[in-house]
């Protein structure tokens, strides 16, 4: 009896797989339930959140258009540091994709020390280099764009790495036997494969740095978040207002350039 | 004309090559017009690169006192509370966003304003929505809980309403020739093609609430972000070194997780 209902029914897992899923959602519910508990925000906070987030908004409309000019030149500051922070990036992450490749490191050693310079640098985040870095340079846009930099060698690093370690080995190999020196490998043997790679890889990667290079002004690295930061604490809503428009227009410009760089590339 | 056909050029992106010369020509003036706009000159560099050897020295050896260290793990723990329970929360809003932003499956007006929603969370950088939220509702853990739960929102909805709009409708309209009521459909039409994504998801987007909860607290939403500004104001560039350190060791195991994780469920 029990063989037929056993064959009718039909399970999507069975039953360890069951368990294992249960016991899963359970673990992630204590561990929500006990997070929650041990913030210890209290229920009664959550209740005016709406509110005040409410009263925020009504304290920003509109948007104060005068406020408009003066954030033009801090604005381009910003693209200029996302570019230059790119650039930066680029030049310093093909050495250490080429570390960080199994196929092109020279031993162990460099290969993990291209990993150890992809995870520091995508562990920490583009405000804490910008801290780091408007200690050694001063404030100021600079330091922002080393900051960028810093950041997104990782990105770059660990993808182009990837990409490194697709290629097709036989072209670098005939580059080697044609009597090629290790530069002309690289230039001719290494790059050409990657390259589409390469110029996705920084336009995405140009992108990014556009939405955190608003932020670093915050740390005093330069860009547009200078004057974020000191509307918010002058509670000159209305010109924070115009200044979230005009990021949020860069941002959505940035990326519609980028898809359509990407698009080419491909 | 003979040799013409004997030399070989590369195909290029662009419709005719002079556009490529043009292309590289107008980057090359851009990133000049960066240098100069940011006041990148080589002495600059050059002397914040010295002094920065010198800083160097100071961040090293990592040294925290036993009342930091607990401090430290403290704030730690408070960050990845943080992030694990907006993890929840911010998932538990993207999935009906989600749906209101499938053009599949939604009307026209609500799927614009989804849209917009989730282009403004994403636009918005996590301090940027955190210096608001704090304004709004105080400092402390709860204005970072709300901030990462908006960032989550725009990206677990943005890639699940994507994942929606590939599903494959002749099962949705199967299941919907049975008499299945809409809410049926959803559950059994629509839910079951999209579970392993939304699993992988939610881990991966876990793994970036943790980066994201380190820092937040640089604005005072919560977390080890506030003693690391601290210390930095505070010159105490080794316990800065230590901080740093913990962050990456927390990221890291979160990234080794969600990768596990993820690969056993896809």
């Amino acid at each position: 009896m029990s063989g037929i209902d056993a064959a009718r029914s039909w399970d999507r897992f069975d039953r360890r797989r069951r368990i294992g899923r249960f016991l899963g959602l359970l673990g992630a519910f204590v561990v929500f339930a006990a997070s929650w508990r041990y913030l210890d925000t209290g229920i009664t906070n959550v209740e005016t959140v709406p509110r005040e987030i409410r009263d925020l908004l009504t304290r920003m409309y509109p948007p104060d258009v005068a406020y408009a000019p003066e954030i033009v030149e801090p604005l381009i500051e910003t693209v200029h540091i996302a570019a230059l922070g790119t650039a930066g990036a680029l030049v310093l992450a093909i050495p250490v994709a080429l570390l960080a490749a199994e196929n092109t490191t020279p031993n162990a050693a460099t290969y993990w020390l291209g990993k150890l310079i992809v995870t520091v640098s995508r562990s920490v985040n583009t405000i804490v280099w910008a801290l780091i870095f408007v200690v050694v340079f001063g404030s100021g846009p600079l330091a922002g764009a080393v900051a960028i930099a810093f950041r997104s060698v990782g990105f770059l690093g660990k993808l182009l790495g990837e990409e490194i370690e697709e290629i097709d080995f036989g072209q670098v190999e005939a580059v080697r036997a044609a009597g090629a020196s290790s530069v002309q490998v690289l230039l001719y043997g290494i790059l050409p494969q990657v390259k589409p790679a390469l110029v996705g890889l920084s336009v995405y990667r140009w992108e990014i740095n556009v939405r955190d290079s608003t932020i670093l002004g915050f740390v005093g690295a330069g860009g547009i978040g200078v004057q974020l930061f000191r509307a918010v604490n002058a509670f000159a809503w209305q010109s924070v207002a115009t200044i979230l428009i005009v990021v949020l227009g860069v941002v959505l410009a940035s990326e519609a350039i980028s898809a359509s760089a990407r698009r080419m590339v491909r | 004309m003979a040799a013409e056909r004997r030399s070989w050029r590369r195909p290029t992106a662009f419709r005719r090559r002079e556009f490529t010369w043009a292309a590289y020509l107008g980057l090359a003036a851009f990133f000049l017009w960066s240098a100069w706009g940011v006041g990148a000159d080589p002495s600059r560099i050059a002397s914040g690169l010295g002094r920065g050897l010198t800083l160097l020295g100071d961040f090293f050896p990592p040294e925290a006192t036993p009342r930091q260290a607990r401090r430290i793990a403290d704030k730690m723990v408070e960050s990845v509370a943080m992030a694990m329970v907006s993890t929840v929360t911010g998932i538990a809003i993207s999935v009906p966003v989600a749906f209101m932003a499938a053009e599949n499956l939604s009307p026209k007006p609500l799927y614009y304003l989804n849209r917009g929603f989730i282009s403004l969370s994403r636009a918005l950088n996590a301090i940027i929505v955190a210096i608001l939220v704090v304004k709004a509702v105080g400092l402390g853990p709860l204005a970072g809980v709300i901030t990462i739960t908006f960032k989550t929102v725009g990206f677990f909805a943005k890639l699940l309403a994507e994942d929606l709009e590939d599903i494959d409708m002749g099962s949705v309209d199967a299941v919907r020739a049975t008499g299945a009521s809409p809410i049926q459909t959803l559950v059994y039409g629509v839910v079951p093609q999209i579970i392993p994504r939304f699993a992988g998801l939610s881990v991966y987007r876990w793994d970036i609430n943790i980066r994201t909860s380190t820092i937040v607290g640089i604005v005072g939403a919560g977390g080890i972000g506030s003693v690391l500004l601290t210390a930095f104001n505070r010159y105490a560039y080794q316990y800065v070194t230590a901080i740093l350190i913990a962050i990456i060791a927390v990221v890291l195991v979160a990234e080794g997780v969600s990768a596990v994780v993820r690969r056993r469920y896809q």
